[in-house]
Formats: C-alpha cells, structure tokens, sequence
C-alpha cells in the first residue's frame, strides 16, 4: 500500500520499505541517524530525492496538503499554535475517545502552556487521527508516557490501523515495546561517510 | 524668506554636545561612544553631500536627474532594510523583496501627490519631488524592515506551530496567517504611533522647517496633514505587500517551510 524507494534525504539513506494494510513498523537506531528526517521527508515536509507512493500514487501527483492529511507525522514534539487546546481541533474529540488514551475532557479547556510533553503527545495523536490518515508516523509518540499511558496509546493506534485499514511507522527505542507491537522492526544506521 | 542662516560654529558647537554625550557614556563604562561618534559623523558626511547634490539637482531640474536620484534612494534604502534584520531571506530574492515593496507604493503615491495633489509644475520640480519621496520612502523602508524581521523571525522561532499546522493538512496561508497578522502589527506599530502624538508631543520635523522658513502655520499644517497619510497609506501598502511576499518566499512549490532560506542569526 505504501511504497517507498531510495529515499534519501541530507542526513539518511538511500532507504526501501513498504507497508501493507494494517502494518506496524518500527524504527529505532542511534540519536542523529536520520530518523527524524525520514520521517518528514515521507510527509513531504523536507526537501527529498527518490519515491514515495501511496496506494500507487506518487507523493509529488498529490496536493501536499492532501497528502499530509493521507500520510500523517506526529512530531516528537508537536506544534501548538493557539492559546488553549480545544482550538487546534476541527472536531473536539469525545469522552470515549479521551479516555482512551487516559485523559479527561476538561484538558480541552486547559491552556497549551500549562500542560506536560506526554500530555500533548496523546492531544497530538488524538489531533492527528480526526483527519482518518492512511499511513502514521510517529516519532517516539510513547516516549514521555507512564507505562500505563504507553500501553493506552499502543493500544489506540493497532486499534485504528485495524479499524481504517492504515498502516504506521513508531519510533520507538523501547525494545519491549517493539516486541509488543512492532509487525516488523528495522535499525536505521549511521550513513557510511561518502 | 527670513531664514537665519547657520555659521560653521554654530554647527560645532551642537558637535559639542554630542562629544561631551560621548564622554559622559564612556566616563560610565557604558560602551555606546563608538556607535555614537561613527553614526553623528556618518549623518554630518551623508546630509552635507545630499545638500551638495539637491544644490546641483535645483540647478538642473530634469526628470531624468530626479528620477536617478530617486531609484538612488531606494537602492539605499533596499540596503538599510536587509541590514535590519536578523534572520534575513537569503539572496537576491530578500533584496527584491523589500525594494518591490517599497518602490511601488512610495513612487506611486510620491508620484501621486506630484501630479494630482500638489499639482505642482513641471511635476519633476526638484524641490517637491525630492523630499516627498525622501519622506515617504524613508517610513516606508522603517515599515518593511520591521515587517520582515518580524516573519522571518517568527517563522524561525515558532516553525513548530507553523509545521504543525501544515501536518494537519493546512495550506501555507492558514498556516501562517497568526505570523503575518503580527508582522504587519509590528511594521505599523510606529506608524500609529506617529499619527497619535503628532502635534501633541511632538512637531513633525516638515512642519517645523516650514514654520522656521517663514510658511504661514496652517499651510505648514497642511503640508503636514497631508504628508503624513501619505506615510501612512505607503507605509501600511509597503509592509502588506513585503509581508506577504516574505511569507511565500518561506515556503518552497511543495508547502514546505524553508528555514535554509534565511541567513543564520
């Protein structure tokens, strides 16, 4: 469904990979080695050489701002733009949908300022998902999670990959947490200097 | 005409003052001397050769000695606005972007004001044409450069939020329209400012050479009235369209933000 050949960027690759429905890849590999990168050139938010299809469609045929909404990227650390948090959704994400990842609603109400990473790492998913993409990337979305919490949102995202038949790629250095959810897992190494 | 006119001592002896402000800096270990000197004698060098160059120009009023005059200033001033800014749009695109922005409103409306309003004849007249456009271009370049140190900036500082939006599949306008409302807030902030306290707290300087030169005050405050919404109009116009061509110089054919397009701070 998700195809991906020689991709290279500044820092990272040239990289191969596909993704069937409902597949979930990991990535891990050492800090610096382009992991970041990989994952905003497959959402087309960096400048990339090689070729990204989506259901056989190539990355550049698309409108960007479709296909960003097709192929989502949840940053490590994601972007707020408004005061409080209710304004950066379309749609304020139910009861059910909160508490499924373990928060309440009167967070929506909340400033962005006041709250903690993890926080707005589960806000970020929840923003994300609303868009119903069909290919997820997370950058160590679990990263500053409880284990509790972690386990919520591993469960959340294999929920919806099933449910909307997508597919994602977690950075995740957590070993057992590849264990536990990866499909597949790939290490990313440091490029061999030219 | 009962202009007094100025001696060389009379000059030297305001060069005094700022010599002996210079000393009271340093004698503080404040550290802004330098700065002080270089700048008042950088002003003494550039007002006396303009003096000697309108001389010559009021000499010989053609359109096309105006015009080069004219296209001088604005080169000039295209210079001033790159040098104000810290994360400057790399390139000659960044240098296009703050002349374009300035030359079209200031030469229209400097032009404008010529032909329609004044209606003075030949329009070129130096001692008119000169500076009007002096004055207008002057704001106007005020206006963009604060203008575009507020974009670039801000896309640079807050490229999370702007990204974040981009990721949820929003264009680069929506994506940006927070960062270019307060750009232009910023480039119009002094403006205002001069508009309120004009008359009030202060004399705006046209107005106060006309009066020393011996115009009627209410002509002066005509003058004035009307200067000053010609600033305001060619500034406003000027930081708009700066702006605007800032915001999509930040981003490439694919939406993407491009900070490498911006000098290091």
């Amino acid at each position: 469904m998700f195809h991906v050949r020689h991709l290279s960027g500044p820092h990272f690759g040239p990289i191969d990979l596909q993704l069937a429905p409902r597949e979930l890849l990991c990535l891990y590999g050492p800090s610096g080695v382009g992991k970041s990168q990989l994952l905003r050139a497959l959402a087309d938010l960096e400048p990339h050489e090689g070729e990204v299809q989506l259901a056989d469609v190539p990355q550049q045929a698309v409108r960007p701002t479709e296909w960003r909404r097709q192929v989502a990227y949840l940053p490590a650390e994601s972007g707020w733009w408004a005061p409080r948090v209710v304004q950066h959704f379309a749609q304020p994400p139910g009861i059910e949908a909160l508490a499924a990842l373990g928060l309440t609603p009167d967070i929506l109400e909340r400033e962005v300022d006041g709250l903690s990473t993890g926080e707005l790492q589960r806000l970020g998913l929840l923003r994300m998902l609303d868009q119903r993409p069909r290919v997820l990337l997370l950058d160590e979305p679990s990263a500053n999670l409880d284990p509790e919490s972690a386990l919520l949102m591993e469960a959340r995202v294999l929920r919806y990959l099933d449910e909307a038949r997508a597919a994602a790629i977690w950075v995740s250095h957590d070993p057992l947490q590849r264990e536990r959810i990866a499909d597949r897992s790939i290490e990313l190494k440091a490029r061999e200097a030219a | 005409m009962n202009l007094i006119e100025l001696t060389a001592s009379d000059l030297g002896l305001t060069a005094g003052l700022v010599l002996l402000l210079g000393i009271l800096i340093s004698l503080n270990g404040l550290g802004l001397t330098r700065s002080l000197y270089v700048s008042t004698v950088r002003m003494t060098v550039q007002l006396l050769l303009v003096g000697l160059v309108l001389e010559a120009l009021f000499g010989a009023a053609h359109p096309l000695w105006v015009g080069l005059m004219g296209l001088v200033m604005l080169l000039l001033a295209g210079w001033e606005v790159m040098a104000r800014q810290q994360r400057r749009i790399r390139g000659l695109a960044g240098y296009l972007i703050g002349v374009t922005a300035m030359a079209l409103p200031a030469f229209t409306l400097a032009l404008m004001a010529l032909v329609v309003i004044i209606d003075v004849r030949p329009w070129y007249t130096p001692q008119y044409a000169i500076p009007l456009l002096g004055m207008i271009l002057g704001n106007t370049m005020t206006g963009i450069g604060l203008g575009l140190n507020s974009l670039t900036r801000g896309a640079a500082t807050g490229r999370r939020a702007i990204e974040a939006q981009l990721l949820l599949g929003h264009d680069t306008r929506r994506a940006t329209r927070g960062l270019r409302r307060d750009s232009l807030h910023t480039a119009l902030l002094p403006t205002i400012n001069m508009l309120t306290v004009a008359g009030i707290v202060s004399l705006p300087g046209m107005m106060t050479g006309q009066i020393l030169s011996g115009t009627p005050p209410l002509e002066a405050v005509k003058y004035q009235i009307m200067m000053m919404m010609l600033i305001a109009s060619a500034t406003g116009m000027g930081a708009m369209l700066a702006i605007e061509l800032g915001a999509r110089r930040l981003f490439d054919e694919r939406q993407r933000l491009r900070l490498d397009r911006l000098a290091q701070a």
